[in-house]
Parts: structure tokens; sequence; C-alpha cells
């Protein structure tokens, strides 16, 4: 009891250490060009500078623009495609449900290359490379298994007498599954769809082996050609590495039991 | 409350129970199956097919020209072969053993410490606990550019508190043998948040009365971990370390965008020489390449196999 004052102190210690990273990302995307090469670097952006940010607005907003697109139809696809699927292997007892649970929990583990190499030859073939619904369409892949997972665990939770009331008043699975299991899963959807969104958000192997060089670039891509091109101004990278993470911390910030649900879900059951 | 729903046990299926119960659907298995039908063309489009697309790239000889045309001569197993015997099969084999044998037990022990730290109830905990997410959180671009930028050998951060200190610069990201010790702090530092989560909902499910009679025993702190934490954490242990050992055999941004494997293969692992063979070079191998990614997927898998049996297992007692 009496060092408990002592341990909110070592946990604070241990945090500022866990996020310096994050701190120092911040600091040089303050930084001024001409104090980039200062040694020893600045603890402190002393000569605090939005040039950064400037850069970010001037040069970043369509790849930004794009990411968001991405991010958004991932969900839309992933939730489409997974609730009704976990709503069957939760309550409707299909034969053969536990292949296809097997099977979607092997598909999370395949590679992210081995997808893409494949996604990129089937997209040469059908033209779809450099193409928007293309990549929303890989992206998918990498939260709908997932997805499936997370609902189907969290629909065995609800009761099946409610279930049972609703198909006793006539209505059928399509109409149970509308009104009242999906209204029911609200925490889950919201789980879903910000993994779903910050998977998208984040992919950089599906954007780099299938849009890159396109009209439409993710934010990913345009980090990347950023550190590429010119890679004296890390104030202009490192603003666009802040404004493309803050997605995760607004979402850390206002969502941050579905997050921790999310983590969990998938390792452990309790 | 079994005893309130009147419904005959429901083994009974198709007529049977649509006799006795005419209100019910008649046909679940068909409900049921146009639920997952939706899902089952997706997995046999977009998971299937791509794998079996790169089974076909990994067994033909692949050329710019054919690639597109599609008519490519099938090799058997001469693309594998060629992987085999390139002089970078060894060294890729043993980077991608030791990044992910190194970042799997310093992401446990380190994950597991703090799990138990953060497990004690003080002030901030579970704040201070929610922050530690944040690097599992951002996008990995973000993760690899920073540390590129804090282990650049002449302004980064890093060699300026080895300075300061006494130490003198070293060449994190462009001297072969540090390349790959750089790429496996940084995906450690990835991976703690995962371990912490995980370790820490386990923590929770260990009852606290053990704890107490072991104190009322006089079981000191590291006693009480070794003989009650630690034993009882051992199948959320399993379950984690599985999962990590899956999850970090196919990591490929944080090297790619660190160091492109380099300099010379120094940092390369079966993912990143994957993606170098296919799309690295301006002259593709898309056969090899293919190859080499296959070779993960094994390895993937028979991982993943043990990871889906130890978890029936542990679902099952």
């Amino acid at each position: 009891m009496r060092t408990r004052p002592l341990k909110t102190a070592l946990g604070l210690l241990l945090t500022a250490i866990m996020l310096f990273p994050v701190y120092w990302m911040l600091n040089v995307s303050l930084t001024r060009d001409q104090d980039m090469r200062k040694s020893p670097p600045g603890l402190f952006p002393a000569h605090a500078t939005l040039e950064g940010y400037r850069a970010v607005v001037d040069q970043q907003l369509p790849y930004l623009g794009t990411s968001l697109v991405i991010g958004l139809g991932t969900v839309a696809l992933t939730v489409a495609l997974a609730a009704p699927a976990g709503y069957a292997l939760a309550k409707l007892r299909p034969r053969g449900g536990g292949i296809l649970g097997f099977v979607l929990l092997v598909a999370q583990m395949i590679p992210g290359i081995i997808m893409a190499m494949g996604f990129y030859a089937i997209y040469l073939q059908l033209g779809l490379l450099q193409s928007v619904p293309g990549l929303i369409v890989a992206d998918s892949t990498l939260a709908v298994p997932f997805a499936v997972l997370i609902f189907t665990a969290f629909m065995s939770t609800i009761p099946g007498e409610l279930l049972q009331a609703a198909q006793m008043d006539g209505a059928h699975a399509l109409r149970t599954f509308w009104s009242v299991v999906l209204p029911m899963s609200r925490n889950s959807v919201v789980t879903v769809s910000l993994f779903a969104f910050l998977w998208s958000w984040s992919d950089f192997i599906f954007a780099s082996t299938l849009v890159n060089g396109g009209a439409h670039e993710p934010i990913t891509l345009g980090i990347y050609h950023y550190i590429g091109n010119n890679n004296q101004q890390w104030n202009a990278i490192m603003a666009t590495a802040v404004v493309a993470s803050l997605p995760a911390t607004v979402i850390l910030v206002l969502a941050q039991r579905y997050v921790a649900a999310g983590v969990t879900a998938g390792a452990v059951k309790d | 409350m079994s005893q309130m729903t009147q419904v005959p046990p429901p083994r009974t299926d198709s007529d049977g129970a649509a006799l006795k119960a005419p209100r019910r659907p008649v046909s679940p298995q068909w409900a049921a199956w146009a639920f997952l039908a939706p899902v089952t063309l997706y997995l046999g489009l977009f998971y299937a097919y791509p794998l079996y697309r790169n089974i076909d790239l990994s067994l033909r000889h692949y050329t710019v020209r054919s690639f597109v045309r599609g008519d490519a001569p099938f090799t058997g197993l001469a693309n594998y072969r060629m992987v085999f015997d390139d002089p970078t099969f060894a060294p890729a084999l043993l980077h991608t053993v030791v990044f992910t044998g190194v970042c799997l037990v310093f992401q446990y022990a380190i994950g597991l410490a703090l799990a138990v730290f953060f497990h004690q109830n003080f002030r901030l905990s579970a704040t201070l606990r929610a922050l530690f997410l944040v690097p599992w959180l951002l996008p990995l671009i973000v993760s690899a550019s920073t540390w590129s930028w804090m282990l650049n050998s002449d302004s980064g951060v890093v060699n300026a508190v080895l300075h300061a200190v006494g130490i003198g610069p070293v060449n994190w990201l462009t001297s072969p043998s540090w390349s790959l010790t750089s790429v496996i702090i940084a995906n450690i530092w990835i991976g703690v948040p995962f371990n912490l989560v995980v370790l820490h909902s386990g923590l929770q499910s260990i009852p606290a009365s053990l704890y107490e009679a072991a104190a009322l025993d006089g079981a000191n702190a590291w006693q009480r971990f070794w003989r009650i934490t630690f034993p009882l954490l051992r199948p959320v242990s399993a379950i984690t370390l599985l999962l990590g050992l899956v999850y970090t055999l196919k990591v490929f941004d944080i090297i790619w965008i660190m160091t492109k494997g380099g300099p010379a293969d120094s940092s390369t692992t079966f993912a990143t020489w994957s993606y170098q063979l296919g799309f690295g070079n301006l002259l593709p191998a898309f056969g090899p390449g293919a190859a080499v990614g296959n070779l993960l997927v094994l390895a993937a898998l028979v991982f993943g196999l043990i990871y889906v049996r130890v978890q029936r297992k542990q679902a099952l007692s």
C-alpha cells in the first residue's frame, strides 16, 4: 500500500520510455531544416516550425484522401461479408461450419507477401492493377477472417430464446438477422470496423505491389516515396507520419475498450 | 432455464422438428449456408485462388513477357532448386530463424514483466496500460521510418545518447553486422504491446485468493511469480507465443522499410527475399519469388496448425 505512489512513478517512467519514439516523431516533425543535422539533436523543438506540416498539406492530402476512401470501403466490405457469416456460424449450426471456422483461422496466418504476389498475378490479367476497388478487396483479406471470428464469438452470446421469440413471430432468418441480431451486435460491429479501418489504413505491402505508381496511392506509399526521394527533409517525413498516426490515436482515445477487446479476442478465450 | 423452453431437443432435425413445431423455419441448413455463401465465395476467390496462382507461379519459368501473356512453360521444381542453391538461401534462413526467435523471446519476457507490473493496482495503471498500445496501433511505415531516423548514424538520437555515455557511433542500418539487430529492436518495440495486453488478460483469470494464501505462507514476490503466476499462465503463454511466432515469421514491412534486407543481404529474411525477387528488381523473378514465399507459407501453416490444436485443446478443457 505504502509503495503505490512509487509504483505510479515507475509506471510513468516505463510508459515514457516506451512512447519515446512517438515523442521523437513529434519532435522531429517540428524541427527546422537547419537544426535537423545538429549534434546532439535537440530534445525539444526549441524553434518549432510548421514547415513540415505545410509540406503535408501541400503534397500529401490526395494520399490521405485515398487512404480514407480505401479504409471506409474495406470496412463496408468486411462487415457486409463477415456479419452474416458470424450469425450463421454462431446460431444456425451449419453442417461443415467447423471446417469453415478452421479455414478462417488458418487464412489469417498466410503471409501478406504471398497474397500480394497472387493478387498481382490475378489483377495483371484482369486489368485491376492501380485501381482503388482492387486495393479495397485485397485490404479486406487482412480483416475478414478476424471479423468472422469476432462476430461468431459475440453472436454466440445472444440468448437463443430471443431469436426463437423473433422466429415465433414469423420473422424469417433474414429479418431476425437484420432487426434483432445486428442491432444487438453493435459493439462487435464497432470493434470489427475499427480494426478493418486501421489495418487497411496501415497497409503497405498490398499498396506497394498493387497500386504503386498509380493515380491513387494511399498515405503509406506517400511516406515511402518521401523517404525514397528526399531523405533530407525529415521534418516533412515525420509530419506526414504524425498525420498518418492520427486515426490510430483517435481510435485509442475514443474507443479504447473496443481495441482491447479486439486484441484479446483472437488469442484468449474467457 | 432449459426447462422453460418447450422446444424438443433440436437433434431431431428437418422433418421431425418441422412436424412438431411448424412455425420454425423448415430448413435451417439452407438458411445457414445462404448466410455463409458470400464469405465462402470470398474465401475461394480471394484466398484460395491467389494461393493457387502462387503455387502455379512457383512451378513455371516466367519472364516478363510470359507473365503478361500467361504462357510460361511448366518447369516443375526448378524454381525451388534454384532457390535452394542460391547463395542468399542460407543467410535468409538463418536471419528468419534469429529474427523470429529473438523477437519472440524479448517480446514475451518484456510483455510478461510489464503485465505483472501493471496487474498491481496503482493510480493510472489502466491509463498507462492503454498508452502502451500505441506502438502496436501505429502504421508500420510510421514506426519503421521513425526508427530509421532515430538510428541514423550521424544525426540519430540513439547514437547521440550512446555518445553521451562514451560509446562511439554505431552504424545501425548501414553496417552488415548491426542491421539485423536494428530491425529486431524495432520489431520488439512493436510486438510488446500485444504480449502485454494478452498476458494481462490472462493474469486476471488467476484467483487472487491463491496469492493471499501464498503470502500467508510467507512466499515472497519472486516465489509467488514462479510458483503461481508462471505455471498458471502457461496456457495463455503458449497461445501468445504461437500466435507471435506465426506473426513474426511473416514480418515484412519493418525490415523492408528500414533496410530493404541489406546491406548485402545482412538483414534479409524469407519474407523480404521473396519480395525482393518478385518486386524489388527491374527484372522481376516471379517464379523464384513465389517459391520462397511458398516455403514461408509452409512454415507458417505448420506452426499455425500447432496453434489451432493447442487452442482447441484449451477450449475443451
